[in-house]
């Protein structure tokens, strides 16, 4: 397949890319940006490692074609981080043990972070929903309930510091 | 020491934030300049002789740069030293429906993926065998020419009189269990990068080095020189982040050497990444196991005898299964008092992808065959469930009948605090109708007594260096895989060291840089190298110590190392020392100066205490504080003690390693080295389910798991592994689980081998129970493998409390659980498939691979030509 030129705003910039119509999304991140953050652990839209944010919704990269993304904003777990230092939920996964591996945390990041985002104060039962969509293999997904409420609180503490 | 400052203290792992931001690289993630993909082509038959193979159009594609073949690396290899029977790439015959026949190696994938449909191979199909006791009766067309009757190998154990046993026992039961197979399903995919320098002497290739996914670096080195006929020392492998193990990363996998094999052809770096569907066919997971099991007890609970019949389902190659079948008898032993024990164990071959090590490695099945008998037991004999357990305790330390030394113990306790905190005496059995609870117990090696390459090598080496700058640096070839290994590495050296964690850098899994340590399976690390970690940061200390005692006048033994300082402890640091302990000669240790005399090792022209400086460049704080006090000190900084240590020795390594016991390594037996270790976690669980009667779904509310784990060196890394093994168990009890057709995997997808979502995974409140063993570093002992096993059972004798059913196969489905309550009420039994077409899947989640997509598979539907024909009658 001819490739073709297109522009993909990736963690708040725009990147011009000569890739084939039917690169994946997935690809385009890690072959062609080097964002090798999000992870392929399915090939198949099953396990949630790849998810990244398509103007703040967590879609999986790996069955989705990085053409259909143009003029939407993508962000990234590259992109999480604030100003260099860990935004509240990637500390709060390192102090909680809400990462092992560590290979399907990006995609939880992208999750934990649109479902923060959307909810600020979740339920337990709603935080189970939403990490429903990605798959764990090492923690049983306990301490990962641990690491999201107290970055809630680290938040508020945070927006209360700054107010 | 009795308060710790690191150890024992919930820290965050070392690398958290490289995964928590994707800045963490794993293997995948690394790229070269030149880089090539490699794409695998795998067999589409379950057992067939390669009659031909034409590479001729692929090699003519443009893109593809080699394409290499069984003849390119024909050595056998294997992780076993009794089982080299696999290749890179099949030599003579494919042996399982994904079996490794042909590699290209090509600009990009999608070029690779196109050779690979051009590659032409002629087989000549054989009978295929795909269930074990249907394998054991073949006389021909053997999987291995060398392995009669299809039997990878056979064990049969007698310790004490077992008939002698079940004749003194008052009530005897016996039932055929059987565990289906599972796969460790870890989230990375296997990858492998192979690339060889230009060697600059001669011109040409030359070394070899190696990124992979591996949890064993050192093993992988050693393969790759058999298979390659290269020296070790041409061959180096780098062990980057791994996305999880469970010992599915434990042994050599085909495409880590096929990737070298590759490369070496190519002349080009040549990455390989399996599919989810390939990593399913590499598989190495847990046997499919039948176990007949028979336990005789005393009316008081007592067990006298037990007797247990295994068969394991070996798939294609031997992999680890002469271990596994030899773990599935000898941890038996070690749990309770048995005073006598029969074991006859089975590993067989058949035409499925080879099973090895999985979490729990050959304990598990067993285990839950025999928690669930016992359970049986206690409900015959109208004892409770717990206290059953309690009657049989070991009275440790002690050696087992099958020669197990057991010293820390902390079964007992764990087995008080999950009835304590489950309230199991007020609600056992109380519970309403549907609900319930059960009990259930395990016990895992820390590490095994002995190496699979008997050798009197230690199975870990360690060298600490420090430098001016202060820092701290570990060279160790444990692999981190997720577990923690990086982050207990570093509390230990820092905790020794008496400085702060944030100094300690840990260089890992190089086996160029690393001494070797022989990798992360049987939950050996935190036992073996962490003892080894122990020993190197106190032949550093002792050094420090050395030149602080001097630089403080006193005693070795009143120093303190801690919080980034060494001090006097007897002066505690108020500014002023007695005068008394300036004064006495150093009489109890040896003195440092006196043993510089003595030792000669060290440069005597010009050591002194000032320092020699020249050519270096000291802090200026370092350079302000010798100016202010020539007096004797009573603390100093670490960094000063430090310099200090680098001025007597001219230089600040050490170096511990760690080879276990002679009087832990076990019996004298035939098979007797595997099940030996220097220590034993312990766990005890109770798991409250419902049971829906109309569905026949399970659901588990929550688990309590007790767990022995020595010292918890950091409590969440503990908790973290004790909830993820409960967890990985819950799997294998109610979902998991490997569907094959014909040899052909059902469900090779992470949506239809369904481990566990969040929704469907309870709360587990992990209890750590430390037992401090007298052997472990600071009283540690394994932590991450031990709890699985217990998870099973507690939960099918949780069902039997819920509903009165006793569930002899795992997983227990929907299916499986419907047809027991039906059988109980005599009710016809369910035939979820009727009235559907009889070639059609026998189960609703049988769903096919890409091999089915593309009709290649095995055809079933009938006047299908080209069948294999199958002596065995029906799938499992």
């Amino acid at each position: 397949m001819k490739k073709q030129l297109f522009e993909l705003r990736v963690n708040g910039r725009s990147h011009e890319l000569a890739i084939e119509p039917n690169r994946l999304l997935l690809d385009a991140l890690r072959l062609d940006l080097q964002l090798t953050g999000s992870k392929r652990g399915c090939d198949d839209s099953s396990c949630g490692a790849c998810a990244v944010l398509v103007d703040g919704t967590p879609m999986l990269s790996c069955t989705m074609l990085a053409a259909s993304c143009e003029g939407q904003e993508i962000t990234t777990v590259e992109g999480v981080s604030e100003h260099g230092a860990l935004a509240a939920i990637q500390k709060a996964y390192g102090d909680w043990g809400g990462a092992q591996c560590g290979f399907c945390t990006p995609g939880f990041m992208m999750t934990v972070k649109h479902l923060l985002a959307t909810n600020p104060n979740p339920t337990d039962p709603e935080i189970r929903d939403a990490l429903s969509s990605n798959l764990c293999r090492c923690t049983g997904y306990s301490q990962m309930y641990e690491a999201i409420k107290a970055a809630i609180q680290a938040e508020q503490k945070g927006m209360a510091a700054r107010t | 020491m009795t308060t710790f400052s690191i150890i024992g203290k919930p820290i965050a792992m070392v690398d958290a934030a490289g995964k928590t931001t994707g800045a963490g690289k794993y293997t995948d993630d690394l790229s070269l300049p030149g880089m090539l993909t490699g794409k695998i082509l795998h067999s589409p038959h379950p057992h067939a002789r390669i009659k031909r193979i034409d590479a001729s159009r692929a090699e003519k594609l443009d893109g593809v740069v080699a394409v290499v073949v069984g003849s390119d690396a024909p050595n056998p290899y294997g992780i076993l030293p009794v089982g080299h029977d696999e290749h890179a790439l099949a030599v003579d015959k494919v042996r399982y429906v994904g079996d490794n026949v042909a590699c290209v190696a090509a600009e990009d994938e999608a070029t690779a993926e196109r050779a690979l449909e051009l590659i032409n191979v002629e087989y000549e199909l054989l009978p295929a065998y795909f269930d074990p006791e249907e394998s054991m009766k073949a006389e021909r067309d053997l999987i291995h020419d060398n392995k009669p009757h299809n039997v990878e190998k056979d064990y049969h154990h007698v310790f004490g009189d077992p008939d002698k046993g079940l004749a003194e026992a008052d009530h005897i039961e016996e039932a055929r269990f059987i565990a289906n197979e599972v796969t460790h399903a870890a989230m990375e995919p296997h990858s492998t990068l192979a690339t060889f320098d230009i060697d600059s002497q001669t011109g040409k290739p030359g070394r070899l080095t190696v990124w992979s996914s591996t949890q064993v670096p050192y093993y992988l080195q050693h393969k790759l020189s058999l298979v390659l006929e290269m020296p070790m020392s041409q061959i180096r492998v780098i062990k980057p982040l791994v996305g999880g193990g469970f010992g599915g990363k434990s042994e050599v996998i085909p495409l880590e050497i096929i990737s070298a094999v590759a490369a070496r052809k190519a002349q080009r770096p040549v990455k390989i990444t399996y599919t989810r569907e390939e990593v399913f066919w590499a598989h190495r997971g847990r046997p499919r196991t039948i176990i007949d099991l028979k336990t005789g007890v005393k009316n008081d609970g007592r067990i006298t005898a037990v007797k247990a019949r295994v068969v394991q389902d070996g798939g294609g190659y031997c992999s680890y299964g002469v271990v596994t079948i030899l773990y599935s008898g000898a941890l038996l032993g070690a749990l309770y008092d048995i005073p006598t024990i029969q074991y006859d164990g089975f590993r067989v071959l058949t035409n499925k992808p080879a099973c090895g090590a999985m979490r729990g490695h050959g304990t598990v099945n067993v285990r839950f065959a025999f928690e669930s008998q016992l359970d049986e037991l206690a409900a015959k004999l109208n004892i409770d469930s717990a206290e059953i357990r309690r009657r049989n305790l070991l009275q440790a330390p002690c050696i087992t009948v099958n020669g197990l030394r057991v010293q820390s113990y902390g079964l007992p306790e764990c087995i008080d605090k999950v009835v304590d905190r489950s309230r199991w005496k007020e609600r056992k059995g109380k519970l309403p109708r549907g609900r319930g609870l059960g009990v259930a117990c395990s016990h895992y090696v820390s590490g095994a007594a002995n190496s699979i390459i008997r050798s009197d090598m230690p199975h870990s080496t360690v060298n600490i260096k420090i430098d001016r700058d202060g820092g701290v640096v570990v060279y160790t070839g444990a692999s981190e895989i997720g577990q923690g290994s990086d982050t207990m590495t570093a509390q230990i050296a820092a905790e020794v060291l008496g400085c702060s964690l944030g100094r300690v850098k840990v260089v890992a899994a190089d086996t160029d840089l690393t001494p070797i340590d022989i990798g992360s399976y049987s939950s050996r690390v935190t036992f073996m190298a962490g003892n080894a970690t122990l020993r190197a940061a106190e032949a550093v200390k002792k050094q420090i110590a050395a030149a602080a005692s001097k630089k403080m006048n006193c005693d070795l033994v009143d120093l303190v190392f801690r919080d980034d300082a060494v001090r006097r402890s007897n002066g505690i640091s108020t500014g002023h020392v007695g005068t008394d302990a300036l004064a006495r000669p150093a009489e109890g240790a040896p003195s440092f100066s006196r043993s510089l005399r003595e030792g000669g090792d060290v440069d005597s022209s010009s050591p002194t205490v000032s320092g020699r400086v020249e050519g270096q460049i000291l802090r200026g704080s370092l350079q302000q504080k010798r100016k202010e006090d020539d007096a004797p000190k009573t603390s100093m900084s670490f960094e000063e003690a430090v310099v200090a240590a680098i001025d007597f020795h001219g230089a600040l390594t050490g170096t511990g390693s760690y080879a276990p016991p002679p009087e832990a390594r076990g019996g004298k037996h035939k098979g007797g080295g595997v099940g030996p270790s220097p220590a034993y976690s312990y766990s005890a669980q109770v798991a409250e389910v419902s049971v829906d009667e109309d569905t026949g779904e399970v659901t588990v509310h929550k688990v309590w798991a007790a767990h022995d784990c020595g010292r918890a060196l950091n409590p969440v890394a503990v908790e973290g592994q004790v909830i993820g093994s409960v967890w990985m168990g819950m799997g294998q009890a109610l979902t998991e689980e490997m569907i094959w057709k014909d040899g052909l995997l059902m469900n090779p997808g992470l949506l239809e081998y369904r481990s566990p979502s969040s929704v469907e995974s309870p709360e587990v409140e992990a209890i750590i129970v430390e037992s401090i063993d007298p052997e472990g570093p600071f009283g540690a002992k394994e932590c991450s493998e031990g709890a699985l096993a217990a998870t099973i059972p507690a939960i099918a004798n949780a069902i039997y409390d819920a509903v009165g059913i006793r569930l002899h196969e795992s997983p227990f489905t929907p299916e499986r659980v419907l047809a027991a309550l039906r059988a109980k009420k005599n009710a016809k039994p369910l035939n979820l498939t009727e009235g559907v077409d009889p070639t059609s899947p026998t189960t609703f989640r049988e769903h096919g691979g890409a091999l089915w997509f593309k009709g290649k598979g095995p055809e079933r539907h009938e006047g299908s030509v080209g069948r294999a024909p199958s002596p065995a009658s029906g799938e499992q």
